[in-house]
């Protein structure tokens, strides 16, 4: 090219033809997984206050266990790493339903396998079927019963030695049903683990979420709305049953995990009926104290399936005229 | 106002205002020295010209006529010679087509059709006559044929029309502006509506944002006495202003899938458009201009009078010309409006706005299944299915399980998008392999 034509092309303004729309609105997946992660704050506070600091040691291994494996998955499956936050809430959650003296290398084994075989196994984020943080504790439940069964007390400062104890839901829980045991679950002065305790502080987060039009409000209200209704019918403490266990985090936080709950309202609504049943059953008639985990991951093998069954009517639908225009074209054959 | 359940959602986003130039008046844009009027400047069939090379024309002056039912009259926008007929690409569509480039002599000399001052005695026929003379089409964007949308076919009743004054899109004050300049020649363009269409019924439909158009049409209304006129305050969601969506927030009623409102017994209109049929009617003046809105990255953001025809480089430069490095010129607003390949690209009928910006390049990443799409959808519509299966080249689902067609590509769900997923782009894609594969059948 010569210099003339160069000076020709510089004259003549190149605009962007862009497809519309031409602006776009605040919300990025960023932003999202950094509010989900502040609107857990306070009850990873509660988790670190109640269990003491080792419990920083499971979240920090946890977290960096996560990131270093999508790092390194990213790189051999040869896609782009973002640094989106989700591995950091991954983490995050799946630490938050460990038992507080949970060994540090069981947490880097949950964690790599939530990463590597939950999320990136299925495609990464967005495709993956199981909410990973719950599908590695569940990994962690079968492989290592025992260690995910070792449940303490919380300790009253933070250098005194812990004591085990069972959780409220456990078969060892003694305690009976009174206004100071109602304060103790919203307040999280339980056994538990780690983030799942203070019912309140979980709720403060959910709420957050909520009012930040982050999180659906029909999966939580639905959810725990069902847990209360089932255990009032089977004539057990409906209130003691939705304050105790893992009910709001997984309520708030895992059930309404983007993912891996269905995309419409309605969708939304029989799944969280589904977890709540599928909840109290394993709670009462199951052989484990507790239910959550397992009932979410349930459904959300069937998400696909929800997804698929309810689709939602357009603006102006109106039902296909049934099998008339068919018969008349058989009858022309 | 129907009212929505709060378990039940209408769709909708909030976007930002950005009405830079809602209290500027009207301005007269400058004489342009060459207009390019493209014949595609309407819904349906091009118009066909009437002129050739080197005859000479006054601004006014029928140089275009239909080229099918669906299809419109066009005048001269200013006086001068035709300098030749070439062929562009549609603004709105990118397709080719033909277009009369006119010289202008400066003169302005205007022709004009004889005034209906008594167009309530005249018949119907002689008014909708006059309004297809006109070269009328809907102003607020679709540029639907205006004498075939208020010829509703026999067997249809119309009992409620509504005045579109929503102009729900970021940017645009050219309706605005017409409602608070012109609102007397809006309220006598609703009586004629009303005798065309035999409907007492009229809303005024205005968003929340412009609380100055809402009193003044109030109060010109009242001052006519048409007291079954009424001015409905609409809220500020986008896109209210669309046709269907319109009729469902005012009147609760749905508009059929792939139907018009006129099958629930209603005509939308905008209120440029109303105010066209006015200076039509009662003052026999062709549709030569229209007010456009130039803003965003611009000296002065300002409403023009324009001759269609006009560069917008033109208006841009009456504006104070580009700042800094706004690089995109979009004709309409920036939620449904087309990015020009050039800034001498036409005004036409349709463009309400010419707005210049920096483009917003974002980066593309997987769904992760927010429902925010869903939730923003005002067609009860799941957008990001159109991605999953345009992706895989499965056209046919989007339109038999997801109803595709029924999407009016607001851009509600591309605004929304998290994952900054260009949704309305799949969906375009999508219907267009799906008219290649009706085709063939």
């Amino acid at each position: 090219m010569t210099e003339d034509d160069t000076d020709e092309v510089e004259e003549q303004k190149q605009w962007v033809v862009s497809p519309g729309p031409h602006i776009k609105g605040p919300k990025s997946i960023d932003k999202v997984m950094m509010l989900v992660i502040i609107a857990l704050l306070p009850a990873t506070a509660a988790g670190v206050y109640y269990f003491g600091p080792y419990v920083l040691f499971v979240i920090g291994v946890s977290i960096v266990t996560a990131l270093l494996t999508e790092m390194i998955i990213k790189r051999l499956r040869k896609r782009p790493f973002h640094m989106d936050g989700s591995a950091i809430l991954t983490g995050l959650l799946l630490a938050l339903v460990l038992p507080p003296r949970i060994p540090l290398w069981a947490v880097v084994i949950g964690s790599a396998f939530a990463i590597s075989i939950a999320k990136e196994a299925f495609g990464g984020l967005g495709h993956n079927i199981f909410n990973p943080a719950l599908a590695g504790r569940a990994f962690l439940a079968v492989s290592f019963t025992g260690l995910m069964t070792r449940w303490i007390m919380p300790v009253d400062s933070m250098g005194a030695d812990a004591v085990t104890g069972a959780t409220p839901l456990g078969e060892g829980f003694t305690r009976e049903i009174t206004n100071e045991l109602y304060r103790d679950l919203l307040l999280g002065n339980v056994g538990g683990s780690i983030g799942e305790t203070s019912a309140l502080l979980l709720m403060v987060g959910g709420v957050l979420l909520i009012s930040l039009k982050i999180i659906n409000w029909r999966i939580p209200l639905v959810y725990i709305g069902t847990v209360f209704a089932f255990t009032l019918v089977l004539g057990e403490d409906p209130l003691f049953h939705i304050l105790a266990g893992g009910l709001m985090i997984g309520a708030f936080f895992m059930a309404t995990d983007y993912v891996t709950a269905p995309l419409t309202d309605t969708g939304k609504i029989v799944f969280a009926l589904g977890c709540g049943i599928l909840t109290v059953s394993i709670r009462l008639f199951g052989g484990m104290p507790e239910g959550v985990a397992f009932s979410i991951l349930i459904m959300n093998g069937l998400t696909p399936l929800i997804d698929g069954h309810f689709i939602p009517k357009p603006l102006g639908y109106q039902k296909p005229e049934p099998e008339d225009e068919d018969e008349s074209k058989e009858g022309g054959k | 106002m129907a009212t929505n359940p709060f378990w039940k959602r209408s769709g909708g986003v909030k976007v930002p205002h950005r009405k830079l130039s809602q209290g500027k008046a009207i301005e007269q844009a400058p004489l342009p020295e060459e207009v390019i009027v493209p014949m595609g400047q309407h819904l349906g069939a091009p118009a066909v010209p009437l002129v050739k090379k080197k005859d000479e024309v006054k601004a006014g002056q029928l140089i275009a006529e239909p080229g099918g039912f669906i299809s419109a009259n066009i005048h001269s926008p200013v006086s001068g010679t035709v300098k030749n007929i070439i062929t562009m690409l549609n603004v709105v569509t990118s397709k080719p087509m033909e277009a009369i480039v006119i010289e202008s002599d400066g003169q302005d000399r205007q022709e004009t059709m004889p005034p209906l001052k008594d167009w309530k005695k005249r018949s119907n026929e002689d008014i909708l006559a006059r309004i297809k003379d006109a070269g009328i089409v809907g102003l607020g964007g679709a540029t639907f044929p205006t004498h075939v949308k208020l010829s509703p076919p026999p067997g249809k009743t119309i009992d409620t029309i509504i005045l579109n004054g929503a102009e729900c899109e970021p940017y645009i004050t050219s309706d605005h502006r017409t409602m608070l300049e012109h609102g007397s020649s809006i309220v006598e363009g609703i009586e004629i509506l009303m005798k065309l269409l035999d409907c007492k019924n009229v809303h005024v439909a205005i968003e929340k944002n412009k609380p100055d158009a809402i009193a003044r049409m109030k109060e010109l209304v009242s001052k006519a006495g048409l007291n079954t006129v009424q001015i409905t305050i609409m809220p500020t969601v986008y896109p209210m202003g669309a046709e269907k969506t319109l009729v469902k927030n005012l009147l609760d009623r749905e508009v059929p899938m792939g139907g018009l409102p006129l099958d629930v017994g209603v005509v939308v209109q905008n209120v440029s458009t109303v105010k066209a049929v006015h200076d039509a009617v009662v003052a026999g003046r062709p549709l030569i201009d229209r007010v456009v809105t130039v803003t965003g990255s611009v000296g002065e953001p300002k409403n023009l009078m324009v001759r269609f025809g006009t560069p917008a480089s033109a208006l841009v430069e009456h504006c104070g010309g580009v700042l800094g490095d706004a690089d995109e010129v979009i004709f309409g607003g920036p939620m449904m409006g087309i990015s020009q390949f050039s800034l001498d690209a036409p005004i036409t009928k349709g463009t309400n706005c010419v707005l210049i910006k920096k483009a917003e390049v974002c980066e593309e990443r997987d769904c992760f299944r927010c429902s925010s799409c869903i939730d923003a959808c005002p067609m009860g519509l799941m957008p990001t299915m159109y991605v999953q299966y345009a992706k895989k080249k499965r056209y046919e689902e989007c339109a038999e399980l997801y109803h595709i067609d029924n999407c009016v590509e607001c851009g509600s769900c591309t605004f929304s998008c998290p994952a900054k997923i260009p949704l309305v782009q799949y969906i375009k894609v999508a219907k267009a392999e799906l008219r290649k594969l009706r085709a063939k059948k």
